[in-house]
């Protein structure tokens, strides 16, 4: 079943004008005619480029429509990005009509299911939370399948039904045509939910069901149309029991077949990522590539794409994300979003402009409005009646305003727009009528339904998601419980859930993991460690904004390498942080661009000095930029950054110096209190009074210490306070005295700022790796310093 | 307390048991016979639990050498769902009890706190079976988590002050986003009976 692409009346009558100035000029250039008369300089090769040209136009609008749309935030809080695309493509069909009376582009069920589709559900899979997805795997199944085909029957014969009651007139369909059509707009669409439900922000476990339904209630929708397809192909007389055991079992066959198709190529794309550690510029190629070869290959065998890629992507995440290095990382995401975002904005725009086409529409009152009713009716029935079966199986019940939110949110869209314009006109007489009611459904969830959502969401107040900062307690906390909880379970002889998953995680690692993911991998690839490390970073980077915020890094600019830095964190000022460093590097969930080029067009709030500053701290810190590639141009390689190792270095060492303030006050730390109070400044001003880390004996002799004390507020350093304070630090180079005079670090007696959430795990800067925080003391001798870190000499 | 059904009653004292060997208490070494308990990280402290005499409510201190099938019970009650026909307030002391036992588990000398010591220990153990994590790693970890815990719980410090350890009541601030209800439990074979929505 092909629909031909048609040309494209729009860019053929813009560019008719100039084509036929052309053609007067270049007057030679009539090949079929004569020869040219003269050499031509140049010419006019429209239909050289006809093809590309289009696609790339189309593609352009549809993008500049975004732009357009979001430069008016109050029009995007309340109408759904979708809604607008789908009126612009009416608009825009509406022109191209007028001007030529010709339709023009439609959407072609090849052109969506081969190339706007797969981009979308694999951006989905790939970022699917895997935990909450497993987790309510039998609650998505039972709507995905049960919810699907119940929708699909209860519509086909309630059309039948009014059929035969004569309501709807004369029409040249049987109860299988209506079968087929309930089929098809039975279908819960993903692109429609996630377009919609990404600005409602429900909370995680209705998105992932009502999601999760539209994802796996593809394989009954394969299933079913083809089923209905070809018994109204056959004819309804000869269709036989055997017919319809066939269709069930070729639901098995085509569910479970698409699932193990994505999970063998996700296996493969696994293992091959463990291998491209020296091809990493093409590192992002193998997941599309192999993504998509597993959509391809479902559909070849007739098995359900959309299952093989969503199973692709959610297989391999942890094995790919593990194996490949942070900028694959990174634009495998930013790549992925950009093809999903930009297939469903040309799939809504599309959508519009294929409704502007008198050709297909037939309207027929009965027929449209009773499909609206019957399919909002049957989805709610559908929709409690299970929920009130599952919430005897569920601990964390599904309440009326959830089912409310699944019935409402079940939108359909283009899947179902594509599924029937696939129909063979010869065997689907009514063909035009389906078209026409399914464009009016899809029009109506979409715009309708996705324009009161949000306000039924606000009104009915569902629990709304939950945006929290990743909290290393929670996770830590969280990991303990799993194990209490499955340890339970082994004792109490159940086979419970935690024991499954708790099994598959023993096998993950000992087997999969191996197999999979690469060795370095393997080690680091621990969820808690993942969250200190993201926290890490994200505490410094407060740093730096606290810095910007203040107009200066003034405080940390010294010449001098011991230096301990005090910041007064008690008085955030309001923050200009857009055009800001900070602004650029607080990238939501994403490994944090450290980039140095883009931080250095952010200049403008401070100073070069102490960009260089905030560079050199950074990189001694924690992080080293990673993006600091050798300028070689070489598209063939990325030179290793050979920091990488010390990276880890420098966070194993600075993370053993953590907070010995909570180390209990049965290690005596009455000495340190004399040398605090020596410290005190300003009693009247809330700041921080910090002993600074004793400094590594040597130094005081060879860097002299500068007198140096900002007067600007609050910051005051200590560490450059008057000579005599040098002697006491002399006196007990840390690594020689005992544990009883373990200073406190720093940070100990910092008022914790403002809000709870920042700045809550920075550890004193050094700023030099021989400056030797004293509380190391009690782990045990400072280990030779670091010979490979760059000395900050040249500060 | 609350009720475990008839149904779910039997089937633990089946597995009592079976981990008892027929014999009317456990002891410690019981609980070897369970083979799957071994992989377990935590294992240790799990079946501490069961003889701590706090969560037994014998006593604020110490620990049993054998149990009983009732306390076994008591233990396992711990592990409850939630039932549907709960009010806040017990509700609230449900979610407390929970805690309580977690609480247990974490502050091992029963004094009350949690210390940086004592954490540490449960962080270790809990990322023991990475065999790629280091030790300093893991105590870092743990003091990153103590920090943050404190600043939940303390929020601004004074420069003399040093941060003792989690108390409970800072414990259950720690816990207040998270729900322990829905995730503290274990599914008992037998399902309870249908609730009723009236």
């Amino acid at each position: 079943m092909r629909l031909e692409m048609r040309q494209v009346p729009l860019a053929e009558g813009l560019l008719a004008l100039p084509a036929a100035r052309a053609q007067d000029k270049s007057s030679g250039d009539h090949t079929a005619v004569s020869g040219p008369h003269s050499f031509q300089i140049v010419s006019f090769k429209w239909e050289h480029v006809q093809e590309p040209y289009i696609i790339a136009l189309w593609i352009l609008v549809a993008s500049l429509a975004k732009i357009v749309f979001h430069l008016s935030h109050k029009v995007t809080h309340v109408v759904p990005e979708s809604a607008l695309l789908i009126v612009l493509g009416l608009f825009l069909g509406g022109i191209v009509w007028a001007a030529d009376h010709i339709a023009s582009f439609t959407l072609t069920p090849n052109v969506f299911f081969f190339y706007l589709l797969p981009p979308i559900v694999l951006d989905a899979g790939y970022f699917m939370p895997n935990k909450l997805f497993f987790g309510n795997l039998g609650t998505i199944l039972l709507y995905a399948v049960i919810g699907t085909v119940w929708n699909a029957a209860t519509t086909g014969m309630s059309l039948y039904g009014v059929y035969l009651s004569g309501i709807m007139g004369q029409l040249d369909i049987g109860l299988l045509d209506f079968l087929l059509f309930g089929s098809l707009i039975a279908a819960v669409d993903p692109v429609a939910v996630l377009a919609v439900f990404e600005e409602v922000h429900v909370n995680e476990v209705l998105f992932i069901i009502v999601f999760g339904e539209s994802l796996l209630n593809d394989a009954v929708t394969v299933v079913l149309y083809n089923v209905f397809d070809s018994f109204v192909a056959m004819g309804a007389d000869n269709v036989t029991g055997v017919d319809c055991v066939k269709g069930i079992v070729s639901f098995f066959v085509v569910s479970l077949g698409g699932t193990f198709v994505g999970i063998v190529f996700a296996f493969l794309l696994s293992l091959v990522t463990r291998f491209t550690k020296h091809v990493r510029i093409i590192e992002p190629g193998f997941v599309f590539v192999i993504s998509y070869l597993s959509y391809l290959t479902a559909e070849m065998l007739s098995l359900s794409a959309i299952l093989a890629i969503t199973f692709c992507g959610v297989c391999c995440q942890k094995y790919v994300k593990a194996n490949i290095c942070d900028q694959s990382s990174t634009t495998v995401r930013y790549t992925m979003k950009m093809l999903a975002s930009g297939s469903e904005t040309i799939i809504f725009m599309f959508l519009g402009i294929s409704a502007v086409n008198p050709d297909i529409w037939t309207w027929n009152t009965a027929f449209i409005l009773l499909t609206l009713v019957f399919i909002s009716v049957y989805r709610v029935i559908g929709v409690v009646l299970q929920t009130w079966v599952l919430n005897h199986y569920r601990v964390v019940q599904l309440e009326i305003i959830d089912q409310v939110v699944m019935s409402y949110g079940g939108l359909r869209g283009a899947v179902a727009f594509a599924l029937v314009a696939l129909l063979d006109e010869k065997k689907v007489k009514e063909k035009n009528l389906f078209v026409s009611t399914t464009i009016i459904v899809v029009f109506f969830t979409v715009i309708f339904q996705g324009l009161t959502i949000k306000p039924l969401v606000q009104w009915l107040k569902v629990k709304r998601s939950e945006h929290r900062e990743p909290k290393l307690n929670e996770k830590l906390h969280g990991r303990a419980f799993d194990h209490i909880l499955s340890a339970v379970e082994d004792i109490s002889g159940q086979i419970g859930h935690n024991y499954l998953r708790d099994k598959w995680s023993n096998f993950d690692r000992k087997i999969l993991s191996r197999v999979m993911m690469r060795r370095s991998a393997q080690k680091s690839r621990d969820q808690i460690l993942n969250i200190f490390h993201e926290l890490n970073l994200k505490d410094a980077i407060s740093y730096v904004a606290e810095g910007e915020r203040r107009g200066s890094l003034a405080f940390i600019r010294s010449s001098s390498t011991d230096n301990m830095v005090n910041v007064d964190f008690s008085t955030p000022r309001p923050s200009t942080v857009e055009a800001s460093v900070s602004g650029l590097l607080r990238e939501k969930a994403s490994s944090v661009c450290l980039d140095m080029q883009a931080l250095e067009q952010r200049r403008k709030s401070i100073r070069d000095t102490e960009d260089t500053v905030t560079h050199h701290t950074l990189q001694q810190y924690l992080y080293k930029p990673r993006q600091e590639h050798i300028h070689l141009y070489s598209r063939h390689e990325i030179i290793q950054n050979e920091d990488e190792k010390q990276d880890k270095e420098i966070f194993h060492r600075t993370m053993r110096k953590r907070l010995e303030s909570f180390k209990s006050t049965k290690l005596g730390i009455n000495q340190p209190k004399k040398l605090n109070k020596s410290h005190k400044r300003d009693r009247g001003q809330k700041r921080v009074r910090g002993i600074n880390a004793i400094p590594n004996g040597k130094i005081p002799s060879e860097n002299p210490v500068q007198g140096f004390t900002l007067k600007e507020k609050g910051i005051d350093n200590p560490a450059f306070s008057a000579d005599d304070d040098q002697s006491i630090y002399v006196k007990f180079p840390p690594w020689l005295s005992n544990e009883d005079s373990v200073v406190p670090s720093q940070r100990a007696r910092v008022q914790l700022p403002y809000s709870p959430n920042n700045f809550r795990r920075l550890t004193p800067f050094r700023l030099s790796n021989k400056s030797v925080d004293s509380f190391l003391l009690a782990d045990g001798p400072e280990e030779r310093p670091r010979a490979f870190l760059p000395e900050t000499t040249h500060m | 307390m609350g009720s475990i059904t008839l149904e779910q009653i039997e089937h633990l004292h089946r597995r009592f048991k079976q981990i008892s060997g027929d014999q009317p208490t456990i002891r410690k070494e019981s609980f070897d016979r369970i083979p799957d308990l071994e992989f377990n990280p935590l294992r240790s402290k799990i079946v501490r639990a069961f003889f701590d005499k706090r969560n037994l409510r014998q006593a604020p201190d110490g620990l049993a050498d054998e149990i009983n099938f009732e306390d076994f019970l008591t233990i396992m009650s711990y592990f409850r769902p939630i039932e549907m026909n709960m009010d806040e307030e017990q509700l609230d002391h449900f979610r407390k009890e929970k805690l309580k036992f977690l609480f247990h588990m974490y502050d091992s000398d029963n004094d009350g706190k949690i210390t940086l010591q004592e954490y540490r220990k449960v962080v270790e153990e809990l990322l023991s079976r990475n065999p790629h994590l280091e030790k300093e790693s893991a105590r870092s970890i743990a003091d990153g988590a103590m920090m943050e815990a404190a600043s939940i719980c303390v929020g601004q410090m004074e420069p003399d002050q040093v941060y003792e350890g989690i108390t409970f009541e800072d414990f259950l601030k720690v816990w207040q986003g998270i729900d322990i209800d829905t995730k503290m439990h274990v599914r008992f074979l037998n399902m309870e009976p249908i609730a009723h929505c009236h």
